[in-house]
């Protein structure tokens, strides 16, 4: 048995012990233990430096509000930087080491800026390093991020899976302790949908480590009976290991549950899971946090808040040392005294700041025999690494300075009570607002915003009796809130009140030397190394503000977001600026309560799922050919289909000449394609599509372009017209759901009043695209049925016809310049198609091509691509395609845009063809053009080259370029300075190929 | 006021520190300014400062709400770049950045601005021709970038997941070196401090509650502490600019949505530089005391309450672990939200407005923060002169109307 353990008492279960290993040396705890604990019944208290002094640091609570006792976790995938070694569930083969301590934590360079601690006040970064101007990036900075935070980053990907659970209730209780179980069982009795979500690994939160009875029965066992009770009703969701960590608008809240942490690492299932619920009413039962007093050297190892010591003696059978010291303007500290003494820890003085110790709790403690110090002081403590004595002074009555004979007491811990405060973090995420209670020394809820309510400590009722009738209360409420009928009132359980006498705030505890003075330090934030002489330095400079106070001194700014230290650090404000604390007020409170795992929050969304990949019912097919694929949005579409170890270039070269000289297939499947139906389809598409479309004829398509308001293209693509009130359009790949959007919004905010219904068909259809002058051919075989001659199947029109045995439709449109045809079946039927497809067209040489060839053969047509031509701030004018633009129309979007001066000019940026002079020489795509050769930076811009190929058909390259008064520089000289070299061009219309048209028909 | 300086330091060590004086004064409103500019935040305060560095006009006040530099000033994710494609946006956003790099010494406020590099990835086909479209233009503009491939953006940041298999292989990235972050509050509070030096009022606690006018002039602001008279005011209100504009008859083309935040516990060094995705929507940096600092999506509705939608957040984490699955088992510590002002255009509005004499600087969007020294500067010369400086005349609001767009969004669209 370890040391300081007590062989009875406590929760843990001594049959089951546990090793683990500590900064390398192994250790032995018990099932029940959490690292601190079982570190503490081994006589560990240095656990860690501090962040800025390097300072030795010990465990100073038993939960999640701990500031110091940071430790890093396990090896490899399973490294976990920062944990709070309160709340580490210890497990079997646990290995744990320090943070921020080098070569050791016992051992520790870095404490060799505690010799410069003087200079290292609050801010003094903002106020030096600044000479000269090169050395902060090359020597200042570099030291301080080296020396900045105190773990590792994990350097290997998390072996582990997280996920994520949706759930509704009528009550969602926020911490088992006695309040909340109270408000659950009151909830659950009346039939309401409940979950009790607390962060520990068993219910019952403060009762767990307390030793009086409720209802005649030991608290725990009251716990275990209250939590039997819920477990019975089904309709209660019980969750241990769950944090509520942020509370959104709409009653939304956020848990974290730790599934498996507690069993060791690589269990696999789950590890972390992310709890989204939407409750009706919220019982906020979160408990309240000590906070510890601020006097001289107050963070040495060994000194504890009273109610952690109490916790490690009365749940973990740990005694923090043989003799201590308790300290306290407080009655809650009396019962850790009390309990500590009965364990087998020598007592040596109660020290109460307050001026008498008259009260209830008092005797209690002299009855047991206990010495009792009133109206004094720790004004100093020996030991770095562990506390060795306190020297104890009498305070002054207006408590600003200690005075007379010191008393020093040897000890090996302190148990340290400054009062609590009521953990109202999720009550101010939620909006709520809070007021400062003098008498009991803290925040407490006020205001309530959304359906909440906040029961027992975190109520401010810090007595047992209080909260269970508070937690009953706000059950039964919340319940009638939600329109459910409480159950018939039972009476409360019986607990023994001890009536406490009134907390004495002292804010500042002094010392030997005044505050900021001499070598002792007052930290208010342990972790952050924020003293009270930093809170007052930073109040002096002006950073008055609670906010600036915080960012200026970064207090309650570490991992434990000053849990601890916050409502000190304000009130030793309030006292600086001798204003009172209601009017310096808190720091906004913000989510998580405690840190959440980025594992956690992604949940499955991580590698292949993070945003799932969309293929085609041709994809597998693609795979098996050897298709290199481009992602198009979130689409994967095949780049091009190298042969034999091809490059790109000489695979997009025989995949152009096969289109040009034969016949080339696409997947086209991947474009857009909405639905559009109703008695005023033609009429929207009039509005939307800066062309006209009340005449487009039953089965003929119309290629149409789409501007936002300021007149922009947005997008394009081509709509069939399938029935006198439905339309198919189709846009392009990456664009679908925001044209999709965009409709809508137009439909339910602008034009109420169409009767058009839009659906998204996009993965309804596999479309195979069938380019090429032996295209016709090809389709013949596959259609036998189909007169496919010009006149009965003309360009851009649609036939219904089977095609390869499958009902299909037919699209006469082209995206290459050739005799094409889209046949789209049903999804389903798409690699059908596609095989039947090759199966007939082997004999003609067909030959499967990519996004990367169908860029190159459109281009050579001048086709434009949206995203690519475009950006955002080109009409269709400047695309040269004034034809698109009714001028007949009453309206469409981005009509009354083109009149706007700017948008009117005739030497906008206007798409223009670029030749190389040097035929072989192909532009890079982003290139940018300029008028003159040479030239030096700055230099005047004309534009930039938007599409660049290498042209297997011309046998040179081609490009298109947007230029700034394009229209009126053709045949003339334009250059492009690529840093290495410059290449002129010269300036022709967008169209490289066939500009008459002519292979279309065949 | 005493100057700043290891010296000052150690000399103060020796008086306990006692010796500091106010970063700035608190002032008590005077009953008239030359110029008032409502809004102490970065923008706000460097308006001030170079309207009495660079203009001599020290009659001044800031009139602050809340407390200075609280606004987006002290939410953001504090990159500083100048890499924009669009002429009118480089030359501002680059004159901003070379007043960053001297701005510690200017202020004598050490402002930690960090060169360490901003790194924009390209992932598609799409994002390649963009970033190369980007950083020639650069170049011939003068701004340093550079276009690395996959292994150089390897090199650069080593713990990116660059592998081919990842959902969004990173195929690139543009770099501009002299990009980087800098402590956003100390922007703030040394504009303030620098201010105040040369005699700028800095009212806090001070809501303005109206705008007074009298022919076609503004006259004055009504505020929580009374009648302040101007005869200049500016409004540099980021979150709250239409409100503002409506207190004095007009309106801006501006939507204001949410944009979350959140840093992570701070850890070593294991990211030195800012790595921006735009097609993964990340970007992230680590600050000098470790934490990792992340930036989420744009909530698409609108409002000004400053809390985002929880589900930014979750999808943010996605997309940060399918860059850097290492960083999976880091924890979120904070976040929040805060109210950007978006313009059409994604490009902001520095200008003369329908009120003689008053002015307005707003629609900075989502990257403001980049801009505050560049901002303040062209932004003190619109007002000292009453006519926009070079950089910031394409900025006028009129160009809403003339249709002179400065549109920053890009393509919206991909390639077919």
């Amino acid at each position: 048995m370890a040391e300081f353990r007590n062989s009875s008492g406590g929760r843990i279960d001594r049959a089951r012990p546990l090793t683990f290993r500590f900064n390398g040396k192994r250790y032995q705890g018990f099932s029940g233990d959490t690292l601190a604990s079982a570190l503490l019944a081994n006589g560990v208290h240095l656990v860690g430096r501090s962040f800025k002094y390097h300072r030795p640091r010990g465990i100073v609570t038993a939960g999640a509000e701990e500031p110091n006792a940071l430790v890093q976790l396990e090896t490899g995938g399973y490294f976990e930087p920062n944990l709070r070694a309160t709340q580490v569930e210890l497990y079997d083969g646990l290995t744990a080491s320090s943070q921020n301590a080098w070569p050791s934590v016992d051992f520790d360079i870095g404490a060799i800026n505690g010799f410069f601690s003087k200079l290292f006040v609050a801010g003094f970064y903002y106020k030096t390093f600044m000479h000269p101007r090169s050395f902060w990036m090359r020597v200042y900075e570099p030291i301080i991020r080296r020396a900045a935070a105190g773990a590792r980053a994990p350097s290997e990907a998390d072996p582990d899976t997280y996920d994520k659970m949706h759930a509704h209730c009528d009550v969602l209780v926020a911490g088992a302790g006695p309040a909340g179980l109270m408000a659950a069982l009151e909830a659950a009795k009346a039939g309401a949908r409940v979950i009790v979500a607390d962060e520990q690994a068993e219910f019952g939160g403060s009762l767990l480590g307390e030793t009086s009875g409720i209802d005649g029965i030991p608290a725990a066992q009251w716990v275990e009976k209250m939590r039997a009770d819920l477990a019975a009703f089904p309709e209660v969701r019980l969750l241990p290991r769950t944090t509520v960590t942020g509370y959104y608008d709409h009653n939304y809240l956020i848990m974290a549950e730790r599934k498996t942490d507690h069993l060791g690492r690589g269990m696999g299932g789950v590890r972390q899971r992310l709890w989204k619920v939407r409750a009706k009413r919220v019982v906020l039962a979160t408990g309240a946090h000590e906070r510890p007093l601020v006097f001289a050297d107050n963070d040495r190892p060994g000194i504890m808040l009273a109610g952690a010591a109490r916790a490690y003696v009365n749940r973990y059978g740990v005694k923090p040392g043989n003799t201590g010291v308790v300290f306290t303007n407080n009655d809650s500290a009396y019962e850790a005294a009390i309990d500590l003494a009965k364990t087998g820890c020598r007592i040596e003085a109660i020290i109460d700041v307050r001026p008498q110790a008259t009260g209830a709790m008092a005797q209690k403690a002299r009855a047991a025999g206990l010495r009792i110090i009133c109206g004094a002081a720790i004004a100093g403590v020996e030991g770095a690494k562990r506390v060795k004595a306190v020297e104890i002074a009498p305070l002054s009555s207006d408590g600003e300075t200690v005075g007379g004979p010191v008393k020093r007491i040897e000890c090996d811990f302190v148990a340290v009570s400054g009062g609590w405060t009521p953990a109202v973090h999720l009550l101010s995420q939620s909006g709520g607002k809070l007021r400062f209670d003098e008498a009991k020394a803290c925040f407490v809820p006020n205001v309530s915003v959304q359906a909440e309510t906040s029961a027992g400590a975190c109520n401010g009722t810090l007595f047992l009796e209080g909260a269970l009738e508070e937690g009953a209360k706000a059950g039964r409420a919340a319940v009638e809130a939600v329109g459910l009928m409480p159950a018939q009132e039972s009476a409360l359980p019986k607990v023994e009140t001890v009536e406490a006498a009134p907390i004495h705030a002292l804010w500042i505890v002094p010392g030997k030397k005044p505050v900021g003075h001499g070598k002792a330090k007052h930290f208010v934030d342990a972790q952050n190394d924020v003293t009270a002489a930093d809170i007052m330095l930073a109040s002096r400079e002006g950073y008055r503000s609670v906010e600036h106070l915080k960012r200026y001194t970064t207090t309650g700014m570490g991992t434990d977001q000053g849990k601890t230290s916050n409502v000190n650090a304000l009130a030793i404000l309030s006292r600086t600026l001798s204003s009172p604390i209601p009017s310096v007020g808190t720091t906004t409170f913000r989510p998580p309560y405690t840190p959440v795992t980025y594992g956690t929050l992604a949940g499955r969304d991580v590698g292949e799922l993070s945003d799932v990949a969309r293929v085609t019912p041709m994809h597998g097919w693609h795979v098996a050919r050897g298709a290199v694929f481009e992602d198009v949005g979130q689409w994967k579409r095949p780049w091009y289909y190298p042969k034999d170890g091809e490059s790109l270039r000489e695979a997009v070269n025989r995949e152009c000449l096969a289109v040009r000289n034969g016949v080339g297939i696409l997947d086209a499947s991947t474009l857009g394609k909405i639905d559009i139906q109703g008695p005023d389809a033609a009429e929207f598409l009039n509005r939307v599509y800066t062309n006209a479309w009340s005449k487009l004829g039953i089965g003929r398509c119309r290629y149409g372009i789409m501007c936002k308001e300021d007149g922009m293209v947005f997008d394009d693509g081509v709509t069939t017209r399938l029935g006198e009130n439905h339309f198919l359009m189709t846009t392009t790949t990456g664009n679908a759901a925001a044209v999709l959007d965009r409709l809508e919004d137009y439909l339910q905010t602008e034009w109420p009043d169409l009767k058009v219904y839009l659906t998204s068909v996009t993965e309804h259809w596999a479309t195979a695209s069938i380019a090429g002058p032996k295209a016709r051919e090809l389709v013949g075989e596959l259609a036998p049925d189909l007169d496919l001659s010009n006149d009965a199947f003309p360009f851009m029109s649609m036939k219904e016809a089977t095609v390869a045995g499958l009902a299909a439709r037919i699209y006469r449109i082209s995206f290459t310049g050739e005799l094409s045809y889209e046949i789209n079946v049903p999804a389903y039927q798409g690699m059908a198609l596609w095989e039947a497809i090759f199966a007939a067209g082997e004999t003609h040489g067909l030959t499967p091509y990519g996004t990367e060839t169908m860029h190159v053969l459109r281009a050579e047509k001048g086709f434009i691509i949206v995203g690519q031509e475009t950006d955002g701030t080109v009409t269709p004018f400047d695309l040269g395609m004034d034809w698109i633009v009714s001028t007949k129309k009453p309206d469409f979007v981005g009509k009354r845009s083109f009149s706007r001066p700017d948008t009117a000019r005739t030497d906008r940026k206007q798409l223009v063809g670029l030749l190389t002079e040097d035929p072989e020489e192909v532009l890079p795509e982003g290139a940018q053009i300029t008028a003159d050769a040479d030239g030096t930076p700055p230099m005047p811009m004309l534009g930039h080259v938007t599409s660049s190929y290498w042209s297997a058909t011309l046998g040179r390259s081609i490009a298109m370029a947007l230029i700034a008064d394009g229209g009126n520089r053709q045949d003339t000289t334009v250059h492009a300075p690529l840093g290495v070299k410059t290449l002129a061009c010269k300036v022709v219309k967008p169209v490289f190929f066939d500009s008459e048209g002519a292979r279309l028909n065949g | 006021m005493g100057s700043y300086s290891v010296f000052a330091l150690v000399k103060n060590a020796f008086s306990h520190h006692a010796g500091w004086e106010r970063a700035w004064r608190d002032a008590a409103p005077k009953a008239e300014y030359d110029v008032v500019i409502i809004g102490a935040g970065g923008h706000g305060l460097a308006t001030a400062y170079y309207l009495a560095k660079e203009h001599g006009i020290t009659n001044v006040a800031v009139i602050e709400k809340g407390w200075l530099g609280g606004g987006n000033t002290g939410r953001n994710t504090t990159i500083i770049r100048s890499n924009y494609l669009w002429d009118e946006s480089a030359a501002l956003y680059e004159k901003s950045l070379q007043l960053y790099e001297g701005l510690s010494q200017d202020l004598n406020y050490n402002i930690m601005f960090s060169q360490r590099g901003v790194l924009n990835l390209a992932h598609n086909l799409s994002d390649v021709r963009e970033a190369q479209r980007r950083t020639n233009a650069l170049r011939l503009n003068g701004i340093d970038s550079e276009w690395l491939d996959a292994e150089g953006v390897r090199e650069f940041c080593p713990i990116l997941d660059i592998s081919r298999t990842a959902r969004y292989p990173v195929l690139g990235g543009t770099l501009q070196r002299r990009g980087g972050t800098a402590r956003h509050d100390a922007v703030a509070w040394g504009l303030a401090r620098a201010a105040s030096a040369r005699g700028v009022d800095i009212i806090q606690n001070c809501e303005v509650t109206g705008i007074r006018r009298a022919g076609g002039k503004v006259v004055g602001v009504e505020t929580a502490k009374g009648f302040i008279g101007a005869k200049k005011v500016g409004i540099v209100t980021a979150g709250h600019s239409s409100v503002l504009a409506q207190m004095a008859g007009f309106r801006l083309p501006i939507e204001s949505h949410p944009l979350q935040a959140l840093v992570s516990e701070p850890v070593k060094p294991v990211i030195d530089c800012v790595v921006m995705s735009n097609a993964v929507h990340v970007y992230v940096s680590q600050s000098d005391k470790g934490e990792l600092v992340i930036g989420a999506g744009i909530d698409t509705f609108t409002g000004y309450g400053q809390r985002g939608s929880f589900h930014m957040i979750e999808h943010q984490m996605g997309a940060l672990l399918e860059l850097f699955p290492v960083f999976s088992r880091l924890r979120m510590l904070r976040q929040w939200g805060g109210i950007v002002d978006v313009c059409p255009d994604a490009s902001p509005i520095i200008s003369k407005t329908p009120v003689d004499n008053l002015f307005i600087n707003c629609g900075w969007g989502t990257g403001g923060f980049k801009a505050t020294p560049g901002s303040g500067f062209v932004f003190a010369h619109t007002i000292a002169t009453g006519e926009p400086h070079p950089l910031n005349a394409p900025f006028a609001l009129d160009r809403f109307t003339t249709g002179h767009l400065i549109d920053e969004h890009g393509a919206a669209a991909v390639a077919h």
